[in-house]
């Protein structure tokens, strides 16, 4: 049975509209993610499942094991702090300056990291933190029962200090539009506070929450600067075994292995998408679309 | 219509950087790129004009503040007018390696390196072989016979520490309640060569060998149940602001710090001497052939040489020196000392450490 | 009815209160503590002093490096306009069931981290510097996918509060061509989604330090990590000041934007 012409030039005009992003997404996102995979299955013979079986060691799954506890935990918090406080600025004047400010404040810390976010956390609550000092001088003790600073607790802690204005950023046009007509409805029915985020605000914010959160995850998942400041015991979660895997001057460097655990962080986070997409269609049940 | 003015903007710099990069391209002498001396190439007058011709270096991973790069490199920029670019500061060895295989053929690749023994023995095909002019002032067994790489500069494991807190005579002294949150490394040691040799010296300290690196796993073991290990990564920042007082690392690194704490002090135990040398070598694909090697002759000249003397790290060219009177006596006056038989790690044993702690070390202080 | 609205005013003002204050707190002291360690004067008694803030001076390097990451912030705003806000309107529109893996092609330059998305990327950039161009402007092209993940995420935020679908079909009955639908009916609907991706692409981009470090570029982080293995205290001052940099930056944009959309979008809004 021949198509119409017509039916087929429709198809070809609306996969024209996403081509520029599918060919520069081919070259430029497919073509490393490829390169990356290619590696995961070299070895220096050809092909092999080598690099993936090493994953299976006991100290490659403690490892993704921590990086998704890590992450989990620092979006979640980042998630709803981060909510909080678009709340906050949202509500306010659209061209107030506490805005503005939050948003420019919010935009410059969500991409601080690394070394100097490490060392900016240890100048404060480090064991001569200026904080803990001057409890000391008050007499309160702030690590009464080891540094929790530096282990994977205190990690998180700072790890929330670029999730939740990342969150703030990319949560607060989902609050924008909120529309006033909404909470004026529920007090009409005869809502109040509770049951309009419960049936009204909280449905209709949910998918962008969602989204928010993965993003966090993922920005959690792939952080490694920071963690390898803070702790050089080895390894603990999955971007520090492949900084070692690329960049050990000690003979340990295999760069087939970095490939494999990426291809694993992948994976995970492939996994938690479908998670994520499959919660998505069951709360976009109450959207109008 | 943003687009296209965007798309224009971006072609018309890209082509304004290609014709420039084309028009200095054409400035540079390819027949140093092969030279193996000065000398075979029309003598150093020669190599002085074609560096300054190309203009550039590309330098990666020096910190300045490493063996006193950051005065060795003004010093180079100034003396002949060639700008160097440096790249990568805080990159290991193996990072040095990488960008000069992911960057070959490009004007961003490293031209020279200096990387730790371990990375420069496995990687010798990527080196351009050339004997400077103080060439037989090196070591025989500090450098390849056949110029690919030669030894700059080393210097001993040692234990720095903040003294208007601590003293430190000795290794096991670490364990004492005294030192609770005190010690650290410099890095993670199954990634860092400094963090693995402050290991073997704990090691060896302890009863252990070169080819033995237990023994200091078990101490760092020890020093973490004690609660007297830090796990940052110790940089000038946390020693400055006292949260890793007491340092494992190279004696000429952490003299370093007396600049910015004067209270620092560097102790080298004498029933564990463990030296470390690295090598400088001139890349195959280096973009700037005969800058590289005047980069070369400068460092192993007795300017360079003293210059890296300052820094507290002791040049190759050391004993030369001092028997033909050049070497800087203030500054050799004001290195560690060290008393008993050094040792170094060969590349075998450097092998078999980090194999040792990829198993051991997280399991050790990871709690 | 008014009662009830003061009392959820009151509340609400105490509410935003307390959120300032502790989050404020929260993240103000550890960049008063860099200020603090930064203006210590070396030894113990030593008084406080700036000169760590002022010994940068005016390295010509960083004056270098810093005009290259705005020029690149630009391109890469500009860019990622250009290239993922139709994208993401012509999908919901007229291929809803690539939405999904849309968002996950979206989230994937996140997933890989960046020390091993630049191993992918060194072979492509080393056909670009010795073909194209070995300007640093070039990283656009990877600065491009490393927004991707934010950018699609402000969009997205934005375009699920308009609704695209109806908005579209009555502009497209009444004769308008795709461009005027995008540009001046959807787009002035979500002008604050579209700020905050090109805050997030502005912000990206001038933070970004491991692609451009191990491509070997100098880019504004770089400069930073280069002058920083100085001196500690430098470093730190340094650090400081790049933050401060950024906020005063993106707080101008914010006044631009507001400037330019109030001039262009008034009569659509209607």
């Amino acid at each position: 049975m021949r198509r119409p012409l017509r039916g087929r030039l429709r198809i070809s005009t609306t996969w024209l509209g996403a081509a520029p992003f599918l060919v520069y997404s081919g070259v430029f996102l497919a073509l490393p993610t490829v390169l990356v995979a290619v590696g995961a299955f070299s070895g220096p013979h050809g092909p092999t499942l080598a690099n993936l079986a090493q994953l299976s060691q006991p100290y490659v799954v403690s490892a993704f094991l921590n990086s998704l506890l890590l992450s989990a935990v620092s979006a979640s918090v980042g998630a709803v702090v981060g909510a909080v406080l678009a709340y906050a600025v949202a509500t306010g004047s659209p061209d107030g300056i506490i805005r503005r400010l939050v948003t420019a404040l919010c935009g410059v810390l969500s991409q601080f990291g690394g070394v100097t976010l490490a060392f900016a956390f240890i100048a404060t609550i480090g064991t001569e933190g200026f904080i803990v000092i001057w409890l000391q001088q008050h007499g309160i003790t702030f690590y009464p029962n080891g540094v929790w600073l530096y282990s994977l607790t205190g990690l998180t802690l700072i790890y929330t200090y670029f999730e939740i204005p990342l969150m703030v950023i990319v949560f607060m046009p989902a609050l924008d539009g909120v529309r006033p007509q909404w909470r004026e409805a529920t007090d009409t029915l005869g809502g109040g506070t509770w049951s309009y985020w419960r049936h009204v605000a909280g449905p209709l914010l949910t998918p962008a929450f969602l989204g928010a959160w993965l993003l966090l995850f993922a920005n959690a998942f792939s952080a490694y600067a920071t963690a390898a400041a803070l702790l050089d015991i080895g390894g603990v979660i999955v971007p520090l075994q492949i900084s070692r895997a690329f960049s050990s001057e000690v003979g340990l460097n295999q760069a087939n292995f970095a490939a494999a655990l990426a291809l694993g962080m992948v994976v995970i986070v492939a996994i938690i998408t479908t998670l994520y997409a499959r919660l998505q269609r069951r709360s976009a049940r109450w959207l109008p679309r | 219509m943003r687009k296209n003015a965007a798309r224009a903007t971006r072609l018309g710099l890209a082509l304004t950087v290609v014709a420039t990069v084309a028009a200095c391209g054409a400035s540079s002498d390819p027949s140093w790129s092969t030279a193996t001396s000065a000398a075979s190439n029309g003598g150093m007058s020669a190599l002085v004009s074609a560096a300054k011709a190309e203009g550039q270096l590309n330098v990666i991973a020096l910190p300045l503040n490493w063996a006193n790069y950051g005065t060795i490199i003004k010093d180079f920029e100034a003396k002949y007018g060639i700008k160097v670019n440096q790249a990568n500061p805080q990159g290991s060895s193996q990072d040095e390696v990488n960008a000069v295989k992911s960057e070959a053929g490009t004007s961003n690749a490293p031209d020279v390196l200096d990387i730790g023994m371990a990375v420069t023995w496995a990687n010798t095909s990527l080196f351009a072989p050339y004997e400077v002019a103080e060439w037989s002032d090196i070591p025989a067994d500090q450098k390849d016979a056949t110029g690919l790489w030669y030894q700059d500069y080393g210097g001993y494991m040692s234990i720095g520490y903040d003294s208007s807190k601590y003293t430190v005579t000795s290794v096991s002294d670490l364990l004492t309640p005294a030192f609770k949150s005190a010690v650290a490394l410099d890095g993670d040691p199954t990634e860092a060569n400094a963090a693995l040799n402050g290991v073997m010296l704990a090691s060896l300290a302890n009863g252990g060998s070169l080819t033995n690196i237990g023994p200091g796993v078990s101490f760092f073991k020890q020093l973490n149940a004690a609660g007297n290990f830090v796990p940052v990564t110790a940089t000038a920042a946390t020693i400055d602001n006292g949260t890793t007082p007491v340092v494992f690392n190279w004696d000429y690194l952490n003299s370093a710090s007396v600049v910015s704490l004067p209270s620092w002090k560097v102790f080298v135990p004498s029933d564990a001497v463990l030296g470390g040398y690295y090598a400088q070598a001139i890349t195959k694909t280096a973009p700037h052939p005969a800058a590289a090697r005047l980069w070369e002759e400068y460092l192993y000249s007795a300017t360079g040489q003293n210059l890296w003397l300052q820094g507290g790290a002791r040049p190759v060219e050391m004993s030369a020196m001092q028997a033909n009177g050049t070497v800087n006596q203030t500054y050799a006056a004001a290195l560690p000392s060290v008393s008993g038989t050094p040792v170094t790690l060969d590349q075998s044993q450097a092998s078999a450490a980090a194999a040792y702690l990829a198993s051991n070390w997280s399991a050790a202080v990871g709690s | 009815m008014p009662a009830v609205n003061r009392r959820r005013r009151r509340r609400l003002a105490a509410f935003k209160t307390v959120v300032y204050v502790v989050l404020g707190l929260f993240f103000l002291l550890p960049i008063a503590a860099m200020v603090e360690f930064a203006t210590r004067g070396v030894g113990l008694t030593s008084p406080r002093t700036l000169a760590a803030f002022t010994s940068i001076g005016s390295d010509p390097e960083l004056v270098d490096a810093i005009t290259a990451s705005l020029e690149l912030a630009v391109i890469t705003s500009v860019g990622m306009l250009a290239l993922l806000l139709p994208t993401m309107i012509w999908i919901r529109l007229r291929v809803p069931r690539m939405v999904r893996p849309l968002e996950l092609v979206c989230l994937t330059p996140l997933t890989i981290p960046a020390i091993v998305l630049v191993v992918g990327f060194a072979p492509l950039y080393n056909w670009i510097e010795i073909n194209v161009s070995d300007s640093i402007l070039m990283l656009a092209f990877a600065y491009l996918i490393l927004v991707l993940p934010y950018c699609y995420r402000a969009l997205d935020a934005g375009l699920s509060a308009v609704d695209i679908r109806t908005l579209s079909e009555a502009a497209r009955s009444l004769g308008a061509s795709w461009g005027t639908v995008m540009w001046r009916i959807i787009v002035p609907n979500m002008s604050s989604a579209v700020s905050n991706a090109c805050l997030l692409c502005v912000a990206v981009v001038l933070g970004e330090f491991t692609v451009a470090n191990l491509l070997n570029f100098e880019n504004l982080q770089v400069a930073i990590s280069i002058l920083g293995t100085g001196n500690a205290r430098d470093s730190i001052a340094l650090a400081v000041l790049s933050l401060v940099f950024v906020f005063f930056f993106l707080l101008l944009l914010s006044f631009l934007g507001r400037a330019l959309s109030r001039r262009r979008g008034g009569a659509a809004r209607a």
